[in-house]
């Protein structure tokens, strides 16, 4: 068997401020397969950011194995990882052109091969016609696509995203949820996605990995068999609904 | 209604009430019977521009050129002092309490000492202008470089971005509404400046010129100085707005 993209293997992580260590992590193990979506749930504080923070390169485990990338495929810490976070944090003097082009401003990408990406990538999030807008005149859900596409500009191999449509509306975000598989599926990335949403995380991945409360742990860390393209009906499944309770019962909510 | 046909309502509405002002200020010195040493007419006080020997035009430029300089002068030194602040923590960290308590003198005392050092003249009014201008620049300019969202932060750094990178694209853009918010109040506090400088001790300018006509009880030149000065100011102040409407997207402007 082919080795996985992603393996952590017993990563521990402590935070040293003045005189106090806070552990955020105490053993997270789990692997991502190539072209996997796979959710993060946890409860608050338990650490998931800490895991996307670990896997963005921005700070090391203390202990443990973390690896990213295989000898078929090779992953560049440097231009590999695109990040969506919470808040769409696109730049508010820049047109939505220019705060997608931004990742491959920094990269120094060849700029008109980037400009015409980055309108097919306007253009895959469904934000044709939008180029010159600023940020101001687009909804949150916008927003967020628009932050979607920055993070795609640069064909990074990894997206993190950290409970990005939490700040949505409950439709938009179903709405969203739609268009993240759909844009998963055409573009072949793996991505790992933080979210407090059990829905959401069931709905979305093909593996869900649960932690429990900080110190993390992992909980679980389960396949979700549902077939794919997903639609929202599925949610009325009866196999939907098993994963949705093996959750809840997993953070002890039922 | 359209936004040309808002915009332009408001000009007239700006106008009228400038134009009443006017009309008011001379009602109530003709039918008051105001004596002219007291408050002239705003007649009476265009009159004075025709008086040669005031040398209007000289002092006018004297007095533009120490606002100008003073407020250029504020508006560098602050910028730059705030962007070394943010490349260099430890320095802030050390200068900005040192700062905050220097701004808590009262710039226009220390005039009298500004001249003892540098004789009177351009150079210590505009050094005066320059004093109570540059607090606002610099203290607003560091907190609009500190002001940057931690996750951008993150985002740069995950695709190992500079430190440079992340100045000229994030912080200083980021910056700008901020910087603008000082700069339009060093704009009012360098025409202060600049004034008192010329007050305390000058042989030009338009501040000069009103203590020499105070002492002939020329009330009427008194006025057509003061307006001047404002007049300088507000070109000052709308200049400044002018850059930041050309540099600042609107939804990023402060106040």
């Amino acid at each position: 068997m082919a080795p996985p993209f992603i393996r952590l293997d017993g990563v521990r992580k402590t935070y040293r401020r003045a005189r106090t260590e806070h552990l955020a992590i105490s053993e997270a193990s789990f692997d991502v397969g190539s072209g996997e979506l796979v959710s993060l749930v946890g409860p608050s504080g338990c650490g998931k950011t800490t895991i996307l923070r670990m896997l963005a390169g921005l700070t090391a485990p203390d202990s443990g194995i973390l690896r990213i990338g295989t000898d078929a495929e090779r992953f560049d810490p440097a231009r590999d990882v695109g990040m969506v976070f919470q808040q769409p944090l696109l730049l508010k003097w820049r047109r939505v052109l220019a705060n997608v082009l931004l990742p491959a401003e920094i990269l120094g990408l060849p700029i008109a091969a980037s400009r015409a990406r980055a309108r097919d990538l306007l253009d895959m999030v469904g934000l044709a016609g939008c180029e010159d807008k600023y940020p101001y005149e687009l909804s949150g859900g916008m927003q967020q696509r628009a932050a979607i596409a920055r993070a795609l500009i640069h064909d990074p191999k990894l997206i993190l995203m950290d409970e990005p449509f939490a700040a949505l509306d409950a439709l938009t975000r179903e709405k969203m949820n739609l268009e993240l598989l759909r844009i998963w599926r055409e573009s072949r990335k793996t991505i790992l996605f933080v979210t407090h949403g059990i829905q959401e995380a069931v709905f979305l991945a093909t593996r869900v990995v649960v932690l429990t409360a900080g110190p993390a742990r992992m909980a679980d860390n389960f396949e979700v068999a549902l077939p794919h393209p997903r639609t929202l009906e599925m949610k009325t499944h009866e196999a939907f609904g098993n994963y949705v309770r093996r959750l809840y019962r997993l953070l002890g909510m039922a | 209604m359209d936004d040309k046909a808002l915009a332009l309502r408001r000009i007239t509405v700006i106008i009228l009430s400038h134009l009443a002002l006017v009309v008011v200020w001379q009602l109530f010195v003709t039918l008051d019977k105001v004596p002219a040493f007291v408050m002239p007419t705003p007649l009476a006080t265009v009159a004075t521009l025709s008086q040669a020997n005031y040398r209007w035009l000289d002092n006018t430029v004297v007095t533009a050129a120490e606002i100008f300089g003073g407020y250029l002068l504020a508006v560098g030194v602050g910028v730059s002092l705030a962007m070394l602040f943010s490349w260099w923590r430890g320095f802030e960290t050390a200068a900005m309490p040192l700062l905050v308590t220097l701004n808590m003198i009262p710039k226009v005392a220390l005039g009298p000492l500004i001249i003892v050092w540098f004789k009177y003249g351009i150079g210590p009014n505009i050094l005066i202008a320059f004093a109570i201008g540059f607090f606002p620049v610099v203290l607003t300019a560091s907190r609009g470089l500190r002001e940057v969202e931690p996750e951008l932060l993150d985002l740069v750094r995950s695709i190992r971005g500079s430190r440079w990178q992340l100045f000229t694209k994030i912080q200083l853009p980021g910056a700008l509404p901020y910087i603008f918010s000082g700069m339009k109040v060093a704009a009012i506090l360098a025409v202060a400046g600049a004034v008192v400088g010329e007050f305390l001790g000058s042989d030009r300018g338009l501040g000069y010129l009103m203590l020499q006509v105070q002492v002939a009880l020329d009330t009427a030149a008194m006025f057509m100085a003061v307006i001047l000065i404002s007049l300088i100011g507000m070109t000052l102040y709308a200049m400044v707005v002018l850059l930041e409407r050309l540099l600042v997207v609107r939804d990023a402007r402060l106040d």
